[in-house]
């Protein structure tokens, strides 16, 4: 729990402390029974839960609960066998992944997921592809409308790595860039789309104590001055107590509590799924 | 002491992007260019032109066609060969049906058919990577050599060999037996420059870092919005055009006559498949440097193994072969992104030579 | 509609009325699939336990077969009987092939181990090459003829041919396919060599040392090789050729899937019997020489709809 502490100690409140200057909306998102298998196996059974615009809504579950998979099918990379997705004003039985990216839904990954042939830059740029328009004849001719189109979006990553604090990575290729930056490369491709809806999967996973603090900082930071909403899942439980507004609880795949982060701690089901398991 | 970049501030983000930041390299290229289009037309004699500066220019091209598939996108194609006969058929259908046609046109069309052809055979590469894909290819090499050899059509219904007819630009002829090298040498070269100038705006555009995200992580880049399916095949559209040019530029420009089974087989897939390796996959420049090293290494062999140490003709070539499976294997162990790598880890040498720390 | 009647009657008729030369081309195409399928399962063995596409399968084939000629043109003016030369060269090759497999453990796997596959699939590419510069400049790039006193009769069963080349070649290749299952299944090196085919980690993390099974599964390759150029070099000759029609195995591999030693086998079958009836009863249809692209376009339509073959695993993708 230290990093907790530290954190409330912070410059910047945690959101579920006294400064909370930040407007919670309406459900922005919302899934409705879903259920995904592999062959026999049952990943996610029947779960519903809703995410409101402006909030940090952490997903947590021991090994195997389903969380990952929940993301995935939050933008669309698996396809439920039945339930249904509500998101912009529409209903889908599966979300289709251009759909999800183009509508501002953007993620991270628990295994990095960058492009490791490129730099920085480059990786940071392509979070920036649906904003960029010019068709392949521009792209050809580079000079004119492609290179003014380059140079605004250009401008926009710039900030990006201005907020994450990677302006000296930013010719390096990805590849050779230690663990900890690579996440926050990766966040910085996310924030690069301008998303709507940021899913975070395991954006703690691996890091130290100060990187854990530098990353909760970032998520705090995107969740306020952007109103940007979270979708979190994260082990840390200190971090996931003091991050978020509400927690789901997964467990073997099935919800098994939804609430606020002191709701959660409180609720029997969760303390077996945790004790019964062994982990953290 | 002369590579150096202090001083050299950016301003702005568009300076930042140049294609050529520092100002040496202007000057390099500037002299290349100078070199290539001032001094070496004048010079060239018939065996400069067909025996070293034309195969060193159309397989440039086709390299940079097969980099662009292979090296940014990652689709890996032993097809090559096949395409370079479509684009060297189809050239030849058009400007024998059309023969008021301008050859740039001509060789333009060819490369925008090869581009279709290429569209079609890399339609598989939306459920099958890697080498699955590249059996697949091979598909594409052995069906149409096959096609272009059984299918009277494709040659007019005359003999399987095809012949370039004489062709001109502003006056002069380009094509055939008659034209002369310098003609011919400045007619690829400008094909060269301006298709180069084009690679170098697609792969550091949007385009190209689509294609790169496909390359490196393809399920991530589907979650950024980049749709997999559109950019492999634009991928393969524009690696095909520019390898069925390049085919066309072979036919018309450098042998004149072909024979699909014999100038366009599958060891000519091998054949720029490995220039890529060897000059560096994922680079512009690298396209440039394994094509000069495939293409020149016979010809220096030739020169050292038979003419110098009288060796046998096939010997020199049993060697030949030997010593370019060898560069491949020692290329992806020592430096998988080939000479252009090399280059620019000397360029950052230089720019700290000579005090390194 | 001539051409219809081309291409959707008239074969089927040749095919019901002259049965003995359909039988006779039915038995050629599958004895052309059992060499297929040999360097196949060269491939098979190396994809199984190191997840390398070995490309120089084929080109293995015909160096093992050039080394196997050479060695018996060297031992010829010694005067030793026929029957000894050919064991004694035999011998040599295999111990050559097992040297080979160790040279390219050594030079080419082991820099190369942890690397994305593709780039093994390149190197092997080269590897080809170089084996194949080598081959030809030991023993010369000449056509050879390789005769171990194979038998080369043919058989007139009912008015169809049958070589017995061909026979021995599928007895040869039947007797391989036991060697090698009982070689997976009962012995410790076969346990070994599946551990290491499922994870090379955990195998590594139980004492299993990657380089020596990549040692034995390349010097079995390389006998594998040995044996497909044997037949094949007695049938029609050792040259440069034999390395192309080799690459058929790739798409064998795609139809049989490219863990499954019993689908190398059908695969080669199915191949060798497709081409050599499209080859030879549609030909008023195509004009011949499809056997050049028959079965790669078999392969290509495959892995549109059935990317794993037919006895392949199932490929699943995770995030």
């Amino acid at each position: 729990m230290a990093e907790a502490q530290t954190l409330e100690s912070g410059e910047s409140a945690a959101p579920s402390g006294y400064a909370d200057t930040r407007t919670i909306g309406g459900p922005i998102l919302s899934v409705e029974n879903i259920v995904v298998k592999f062959g026999g196996v049952t990943a996610i059974n029947d779960v519903s839960f809703d995410v409101r615009e402006g909030e940090i809504r952490a997903i947590i579950g021991p090994n195997g609960a389903g969380k990952s998979s929940m993301l995935n099918v939050l933008n669309g990379f698996y396809k439920p066998r039945s339930g249904k997705i509500n998101f912009a004003g529409q209903s889908f039985p599966a979300m289709d992944p251009y759909f999800a990216a183009s509508n501002g839904i953007a993620r991270t990954f628990q295994n990095i997921a960058l492009f490791r042939g490129m730099s920085t830059l480059d990786n940071l740029m392509t979070g920036r592809m649906l904003k960029m328009k010019r068709n392949f004849f521009w792209q050809c001719l580079y000079f004119g409308p492609a290179q003014k189109e380059e140079l605004e979006n250009r401008a926009h990553v710039e900030r990006v790595i201005d907020f994450l604090e990677i302006a000296a990575l930013r010719r390096t290729p990805v590849g050779r860039l230690p663990y900890g930056l690579q996440k926050r490369v990766e966040l910085g491709r996310a924030l690069a789309m301008d998303p709507k809806i940021l899913l975070l999967d395991e954006p703690m996973a691996g890091m130290n104590v100060e990187e854990k603090e530098d990353m909760s900082r970032f998520i705090i930071d995107v969740n306020e001055e952007f109103g940007t909403t979270v979708i979190l899942i994260e082990h840390d439980m200190g971090v996931v107590m003091d991050l978020s507004d509400r927690v789901v609880v997964l467990d073997y795949g099935s919800k098994i509590a939804d609430g606020t982060p002191d709701e959660v701690r409180a609720n029997q089901d969760v303390i077996d799924a945790y004790l019964g398991v062994s982990h953290d | 002491m002369l590579y150096r970049e202090t001083g050299q501030f950016k301003r702005n983000y568009a300076a930042d992007q140049q294609l050529f930041p520092i100002f040496q390299d202007k000057i390099l290229l500037g002299v290349i260019l100078t070199v290539a289009l001032a001094v070496i037309p004048f010079v060239i004699n018939d065996y400069w032109s067909k025996a070293i500066l034309l195969p060193f220019m159309v397989y440039s091209f086709i390299a940079l066609g097969l980099n662009i598939l292979v090296g940014y996108c990652g689709q890996i194609s032993l097809g090559t060969g096949g395409f370079m006969a479509v684009g060297a058929y189809s050239s030849y259908k058009l400007c024998t049906a059309f023969p008021e046609m301008n050859l740039v046109f001509v060789i333009l069309l060819s490369g925008g058919c090869t581009a279709a052809v290429g569209v079609l055979f890399g339609l598989p590469s939306l459920r099958i990577k890697g080498f699955y894909l590249a059996v697949a290819t091979l598909a594409a090499q052995f069906f149409l050599i096959w096609m272009f050899n059984k299918v009277p059509w494709f040659y007019n219904y005359e003999m399987s060999q095809i012949t370039a007819p004489p062709r001109e630009m502003f006056g002069f002829l380009v094509s055939g037996p008659q034209a002369s090298p310098t003609a011919q040498y400045l007619f690829v070269l400008g094909f060269l420059i301006v298709f180069t100038w084009i690679a170098l705006n697609l792969v550091r555009g949007r385009i190209g870092r689509s294609w790169m995200s496909i390359r490196d992580m393809d399920i991530a880049a589907e979650l950024l919005g980049i749709k997999p399916l559109k950019t492999k095949l634009s991928a393969f559209a524009v690696s095909s055009f520019y390898i069925g040019i390049g085919g066309a530029l072979i036919f018309h420009i450098w042998l004149g006559t072909v024979e699909a089974t014999e100038a366009f087989d599958i060891l000519q897939s091998f054949f720029v498949l490995f220039a890529i390796i060897i000059g560096g996959l994922g680079s512009v420049l690298g396209a440039y440097l394994g094509a000069a090293f495939m293409a020149l290494m016979p010809v220096g062999l030739k020169v050292v193994l038979v003419d110098g140490a009288g060796m046998a003709v096939d010997t020199a070539k049993h060697i030949e072969i030997m010593l370019v499976g060898s560069l491949i294997i020692f290329f992806l162990i020592k430096e998988p992104h080939g000479l252009a790598r090399m280059w620019q880890i000397t360029k950052e040498k230089l720019r700290l030579w000579p005090f390194p720390y | 509609m001539e051409f219809l009647h081309a291409l959707l009657i008239q074969p089927f008729a040749d095919m019901v009325m002259e049965p003995a030369f359909f039988i006779e081309t039915l038995v050629k195409g599958l004895m052309a699939g059992v060499l297929y399928s040999l360097v196949a399962l060269g491939f098979v063995l190396i994809f199984k336990a190191s997840g390398v596409f070995n490309f120089a399968q084929g080109v293995m084939a015909l160096f093992a077969a050039l080394t196997l000629t050479g060695l018996m043109e060297l031992l010829e003016p010694s005067g030793m009987p026929k029957a000894l030369i050919v064991i004694l060269a035999i011998a040599a090759t295999i111990v050559v092939m097992i040297l080979l497999a160790l040279i390219i453990e050594r030079l080419v796997l082991r820099p190369l181990v942890n690397q994305e596959l593709i780039i093994l699939f390149m190197a092997t590419l080269g590897l080809s090459y170089v084996l194949e510069g080598a081959g030809d400049l030991l023993w010369g790039s000449d056509v050879k003829v390789l005769d171990i006193g194979l038998p080369t009769d043919v058989w007139d069963i009912n008015g169809v041919f049958i070589e017995q080349l061909d026979v021995t070649a599928a007895i040869a290749a039947g007797s391989l396919v036991a060697v090698l299952a009982v070689f997976f299944t009962k012995t410790r090196i076969g346990r070994a060599l599946r551990a290491v085919a499922d994870d090379h980690q955990a195998a590594l993390s139980v004492g299993i040392s990657l380089q020596q099974i990549w040692v034995i599964v390349w010097s079995v390759a390389g006998i594998v090789a040995l044996v497909a150029g044997i037949m094949w070099g007695s049938k029609s000759g050792v040259q440069f050729s034999l390395s192309l029609i080799a690459l058929k195995a790739l798409p064998v591999l795609i139809l049989g899937g490219f863990t499954s030693i019993p689908g190398a086998i059908i695969g080669g079958l199915i191949i060798g019997v497709g081409e050599k009836i499209v080859e030879v009863f549609w030909y008023s249809v195509h004009g011949g020489a499809v056997e050049n692209w028959f079965a790669f376009m078999l392969a290509l339509v495959f892995l549109m709809f059935r990317p794993q073959g037919l006895f392949g695993d199932k490929i699943i993708e995770r995030v």
